[in-house]
């Protein structure tokens, strides 16, 4: 099935992000890579270290399109920073920003978020903000110049699935963005909710790194990514009682 | 508002009643929800919960794995200087004891710097004696920017500073704060603290949340677990991290649960901290707050660190001396024993044998960057 999904110029044929942060070896990186198809991966630029023996970028396959997160920023400022260090050492142009002030849930600041998008846009990153489901924020974003935004599920790491799941639907129909569902999807069936809702994207690091068989919970979610897919172009997605345009019973009424 | 106001209603608590009064359907109630109440901590910590510790421990160990993952964070110690001015019945560095008090010179930091760096360890903690004018904070400071070479992240564990001094050194490129209270009991701490300005209680109590308004990125507390009733000190450190928490939520606040160890005096603790004990007690930190760090240090044997691993531990130190200079020179006197002497290497071997990834490297300050 032809179902390109372009961002930030790269045509990609898969629709599931992963991450990096949590497995038990990096050796298993590249393993989980294939398993899941995945093309983009996320790295905390706090972890990468040039110098160590075991830098996780080494591990990391070169197709794969790096998506350089600035986690641990709490302000728009480090954020910046973040990422132009990370476009420094080289590991591209896509930034996802993380900026958290928050560290009992870990939950976004949106506005310190937008800041940062807006500047970084303005510098030439793929910018791809990660934030708490508000529409008035996500509109704000694109107009800061953000290439998707990536709204979260539930909290990040608490595998609690799609809790924001009535504003996720908002964003996917009222913000003319590709929507990356971020954090929170802990089994395959929410992913494939996600994209059933007609989400672009998925990211998911914990549900695979910490499954008993990572390798095989990857391949799950793999599946579980392109049937919702699949389902939505087939028209399985919510049917919006908004998006009939014209009232054929009341068209009379001129 | 300070913690000391909490900790005033906290002390009233009657203890010996409480630990008595809970029964498992407590814990098990406790065990079944997301954010847990003061009372549930208590539970956590009663004798009730003794029959459920593998329950909790399950609990624990899956809440451990979501939020952090397979990883465990690695950092040594790095003690700078061994003068202090205080006498607390537990430590070697304490006033009374004779013995050549050194403190590194800028050469020597770097020495030890280039030492410990070769193991690959990323992450350190420099510790010094309490003595404001053998190592003021602008000894410290110095001390810092050159480690900053050698580690992108620098924390300290020195005597209370005032929020100034804290902010001055985060200026300088220190991001961690660690100030253990040692004893939350107030008359216990009397006790303890014999002579010098440790003897205040609450300057000392009020530390970490100066550190916190300094704006320190992580700020680390804990109890000297057998000073006194052990269930008391493990539930005011916890109430103490909460606070923080719920005061600071931009600071990560975090725990640590060492257990006393012999030293150069005579002093033996009173409260005996059992292996199950300890257990107990890192499990209750872990559900009453599921996101903070959990540190381990070289004071546990290794057999018993090798199995802790599991439980609600984030972070470990390894390659451990608490000598001064020990990483690069002999003849430091110790600050206290430690147990667990295996290298960098050995725990590296031993933390991937479990199916966990040594992690050197977790944080980068970015000062340096415009
Ligand atoms: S515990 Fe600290 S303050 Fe007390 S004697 Fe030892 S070094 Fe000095």
């Amino acid at each position: 099935m032809l179902d390109p999904f372009v961002i930030g110029g790269i045509t990609l044929s898969s629709r599931l992000f992963i991450g990096t942060g949590k497995y038990s070896r990096n050796t298993l990186i590249p393993e989980v890579v294939a398993s899941s198809g995945s093309q983009v991966i996320t790295v905390a630029l706090r972890r990468v270290d040039p110098e160590s023996r075991d830098n996780i970028v080494s591990h990391i396959p070169p197709h794969m399109t790096l998506l350089p997160n600035t986690s641990g920023a709490r302000t728009a400022g480090e954020a910046v920073r973040i990422a132009r260090l990370a476009r420094a050492a080289g590991l591209g142009n896509w930034v996802k920003i993380e900026v958290i002030n928050d560290q009992k849930y870990l939950l976004p600041d949106n506005l310190e978020t937008i800041r940062a998008t807006e500047i970084l846009a303005a510098e030439g990153f793929v910018v791809l903000p990660y934030m708490s489901p508000d529409l008035s924020a996500a509109i704000r974003m694109k107009e800061a110049g953000a290439a998707a935004i990536m709204p979260l599920g539930s909290p990040i790491g608490s595998n609690r699935g799609l809790r924001t799941k009535e504003l996720l639907r908002i964003l996917i129909s009222e913000v003319d963005l590709p929507v990356i569902v971020d954090a929170g999807i802990g089994r395959p069936s929410e992913a494939a909710e996600a994209m059933e809702l007609g989400a672009s994207a998925v990211l998911l690091n914990t549900a695979i790194a910490t499954a008993r068989d990572p390798l095989l919970m990857a391949e799950a979610f793999r599946e579980a990514v392109s049937s919702g897919r699949k389902a939505y172009l087939a028209g399985l997605g919510p049917v919006e009682e908004t998006a009939v345009a014209s009232s054929p019973l009341t068209g009379f009424l001129k | 508002m300070s913690f000391y106001e909490s900790l005033a209603r906290l002390e009233q608590l009657p203890y010996e009643s409480l630990w008595q009064q809970f029964q498992v359907e407590d814990v098990k109630r406790a065990l079944c929800k997301d954010r847990l109440e003061e009372s549930d901590l208590l539970a956590l910590l009663s004798p009730a919960a003794e029959p459920c510790l593998e329950e909790i421990a399950r609990r624990a160990q899956r809440l451990t794995r979501t939020h952090f993952g397979h990883v465990m964070q690695l950092f040594t110690p790095m003690y700078l200087a061994d003068f202090c001015v205080n006498h607390c019945t537990y430590c070697s560095f304490s006033s009374i004891y004779d013995f050549p008090r050194k403190r590194l010179t800028p050469e020597e930091v770097r020495q030890e710097a280039v030492a410990i760096a070769s193991t690959g360890l990323r992450h350190l903690l420099v510790l010094t004696g309490e003595s404001r004018s053998e190592s003021p904070a602008s000894y410290v400071k110095e001390c810092v920017e050159i480690l900053h070479e050698y580690f992108p992240s620098v924390s300290i564990e020195v005597n209370p500073l005032s929020t100034a001094e804290y902010r001055e050194l985060r200026e300088a490129g220190v991001d961690g704060l660690t100030l253990y209270q040692e004893v939350y009991h107030q008359e216990t701490y009397r006790k303890l603290h014999v002579k010098g300005p440790k003897r205040v209680f609450r300057n000392r109590l009020d530390a970490p949340e100066r550190g916190c308004q300094a704006g320190f990125r992580s700020v680390n507390i804990g109890a000297l677990l057998g000073m006194y009733d052990w269930r008391q000190e493990a539930f005011m450190t916890a109430m103490h991290a909460r606070y923080l928490q719920d005061k600071y939520p931009e600071c990560e606040i975090g725990l640590s649960a060492p257990r006393f160890r012999p030293y150069l005096g005579e002093f033996n603790p009173n409260s005996d901290v059992t292996d199950r004990a300890l257990v107990q007690i890192i499990l209750a930190y872990r559900l009453f707050l599921p996101r903070s760090g959990i540190t381990l240090s070289t004071r546990e044997p290794a057999p018993l660190r090798n199995h802790l691993i599991h439980l609600g531990i984030t972070k470990m130190s390894a390659g451990v001396s608490t000598e001064v200079g020990g990483h690069s020179q002999d003849g430091g006197t110790p600050q206290f024993e430690i147990s667990d002497e295996r290298s960098v290497e050995e725990i590296t071997d031993m933390l991937k044998a479990n199916g966990l990834q040594p992690v050197f490297k977790d944080w980068d300050l970015l000062r340096l960057q415009a």
